[in-house]
């Protein structure tokens, strides 16, 4: 089975120039990543703020350019294609944004930020896309009323399914979801993960799921890649890794390691030599300041990359 | 009775904070004064512009003459109201040209990366000049018409319009809809006419109306200088010009004009305050 995306040794990195005449330092917020989401799959993203998820996100719907390696979708090289050869696949591949508030246009009714949609892909006739925008709103759970107001009018909630119809309303298979409920209410988190899970299921979506939180994603995600300045620390099925973490990053973001996580994430500028981790590992031997570990796997569809594999054994 | 919501267009929601600010509420029914005297002076005012009456040269505020005469025995009121006239006029066009131009170069340089460095540099060397200086130099160059006075001056406040909406997109292009709408496949010109422009306009419209204030006075100093109108033509700058040999004799000639200067300019500057102000809740809302 061919995956639907495949993400192949995934580079990005920001010139960052402090003056005109310092030669511009790269700050490398994704470092070879390889993964690959099926058709209804979903992957779960995992990872503290400043792990590169965001910017994983948003190199994957091509927001950002990539400075090496490949992304495909369905096949297709998009690792490189321009804005308006990306158009036509947009329709198939959509995002889903962290705060509702930012996220929706303050100077557009409902039914236009759900239509231009429609507007920009050409879907259906002006006079059949109000429809169309209706049908979308009750889908997530919103009523008809709601196209003629605008974004201030709703909560934080209301927000997030606006943005999650605009998302689906051009049929899109593959969605991703950036935070979608970590800027909302702990009570309204929970309806909004129902909904995308409903919606997951009844179109077949295949979906990339940022968190920060390992919570959150666990009863949606078939599969979970935990990221850690920019690097896959661990790849498993969510089940698996949620009872068998196999790396101390994951361990210690489970709350599982004896030694809570010590201090920040490191600066991407000048991450550390070797193991990334091994400045706040509690497992942290020599070699790890030398070796670079490879994502090794350790059962069938479980991988980390850690040295040590005398400690965390499941 | 059900409790019935009227939806208020946001025009007149802005209206009304705008009204509850006493001082603004005041400058706006002075310009409004000014505008109606402008646009009717050939119906309010008694006497033609041109019209002289040797006989009653340099008279004292009267009766006849509210505002006295001038040395060629003109009406000074009647030359107050005309001149109210070009006064709004030049900087009416002043502004359309200069928010129209800065708006578009604003855009341009805030959205495409690729134009920001040259725009700016431009916008940079134009602002280095003392605005008088490059409004006489540009005049210099152009000729003494009134169309050459609105190119002149638009030329002046157009960078500034430029900066102040480069400021905005550089904000607003962080925020997720833009985001949203490039994920969408939404094209340059599509994210700045859809997303970007209807979020500029309340910034905009409080430069406008300092443009508006600058505009007027700058002109008032090119007619003074006798770089503006030709000196026939009833202006404010050149009514004070022409006041100087006299007002040890008539110091109403100089007073008149220089006060209509005085208020109109401190009328728009008050309003463009209080425009803001009203503005406000909203942008720090967007910008949030």
């Amino acid at each position: 089975m061919t995956a639907l995306v495949d993400i192949a040794g995934l580079d990005v990195a920001f010139p960052l120039r402090r003056s005109l005449f310092a030669r511009p330092r790269l700050l490398r917020a994704v470092a070879g990543v390889d993964l690959a989401i099926g058709r209804g799959e979903v992957v779960g993203l995992v990872g503290e703020s400043g792990s590169g998820k965001t910017t994983l996100a948003r190199a994957v719907m091509r927001l950002v350019a990539p400075t090496a390696g490949q992304i495909r979708f369905d096949g297709i090289d998009i690792t490189h294609r321009d804005r308006a050869a990306m158009r036509a696949l947009r329709r198939r591949m959509q995002m889903i944004f962290q705060d509702p508030y930012s996220s929706l246009n303050p100077r557009l009714r409902v039914r236009d930020i759900i239509g231009e949609a429609y507007a920009i892909h050409g879907i259906g006739t002006p006079r059949d896309r109000r429809e169309r925008a209706e049908a979308m709103l009750a889908r997530v759970g919103l009523p008809a009323d709601a196209l003629d107001r605008f974004p201030h009018e709703f909560s934080g909630g209301q927000r997030q399914r606006i943005g999650i119809a605009r998302a689906l309303a051009t049929g899109a298979e593959f969605v991703v979801a950036d935070e979608p409920v970590s800027a909302l209410d702990v009570s309204v988190q929970a309806q909004v993960l129902n909904l995308l899970q409903d919606l997951q299921q009844s179109l077949g979506l295949a979906m990339l799921f940022i968190a920060h939180d390992l919570g959150v994603v666990q009863h949606i995600s078939d599969r979970i890649v935990v990221l850690y300045l920019g690097r896959v620390m661990e790849v498993a099925p969510s089940d698996v890794l949620y009872t068998q973490p196999r790396h101390p990053y994951t361990a210690a973001l489970l709350g599982a390691t004896p030694a809570r996580l010590r201090g920040e994430i490191p600066s991407p500028l000048s991450p550390p030599s070797g193991c990334v981790f091994r400045t706040r590992c509690p497992y942290a031997i020599a070699p790890c300041a030398s070796v670079v570990p490879r994502l090794i796997e350790v059962t069938p569809g479980h991988a980390k990359a850690c040295i040590r594999d005398d400690v965390l054994r499941g | 009775m059900a409790r019935v919501t009227v939806a208020v267009s946001p025009g007149l929601l802005l209206l009304h904070r705008l009204l509850r600010r006493r001082l603004a509420a005041a400058a706006l029914l002075v310009l409004v004064a000014v505008l109606a005297g402008g646009l009717l002076a050939p119906w309010i005012v008694p006497y033609a512009p041109q019209r002289m009456d040797i006989l009653h040269r340099l008279a004292a505020p009267s009766r006849l003459h509210w505002l006295g005469t001038d040395e060629f025995g003109r009406d000074v009121l009647t030359r107050i109201v005309y001149g109210a006239r070009l006064s709004l006029l030049v900087g009416g066009l002043v502004m359309l040209v200069a928010t129209g131009c800065g708006l578009l170069l604003g855009l341009l340089a805030g959205y495409v990366r690729r134009l920001d460095g040259v725009l700016m540099r431009v916008t940079d060397a134009l602002m280095a000049f003392p605005d008088i200086l490059l409004a006489i130099a540009l005049m210099a160059a152009l000729g003494p018409s009134l169309i050459d006075v609105v190119v002149a001056l638009a030329t002046v406040q157009t960078p500034r319009v430029a900066r102040v909406v480069r400021g905005a997109v550089l904000v607003l292009r962080e925020l997720q809809f833009v985001e949203a709408a490039e994920a969408l496949g939404a094209t340059d010109a599509r994210v700045m006419r859809v997303h970007l422009l209807p979020n500029l306009i309340s910034p905009l419209v409080v430069q406008a109306t300092f443009i508006f204030a600058a505009a007027i006075l700058t002109e008032a100093a090119l007619s003074f200088l006798g770089a503006g109108v030709p000196p026939t033509v009833p202006s404010w700058g050149n009514m004070i010009a022409a006041a100087q040999l006299y007002m040890q004799q008539a110091d109403w000639l100089i007073l008149a004009p220089g006060i209509a200067i005085l208020l109109t300019v401190l009328s728009l500057q008050v309003l463009g305050d209080g425009l803001r102000d009203a503005l406000d809740p909203r942008l720090r809302r967007l910008m949030r």
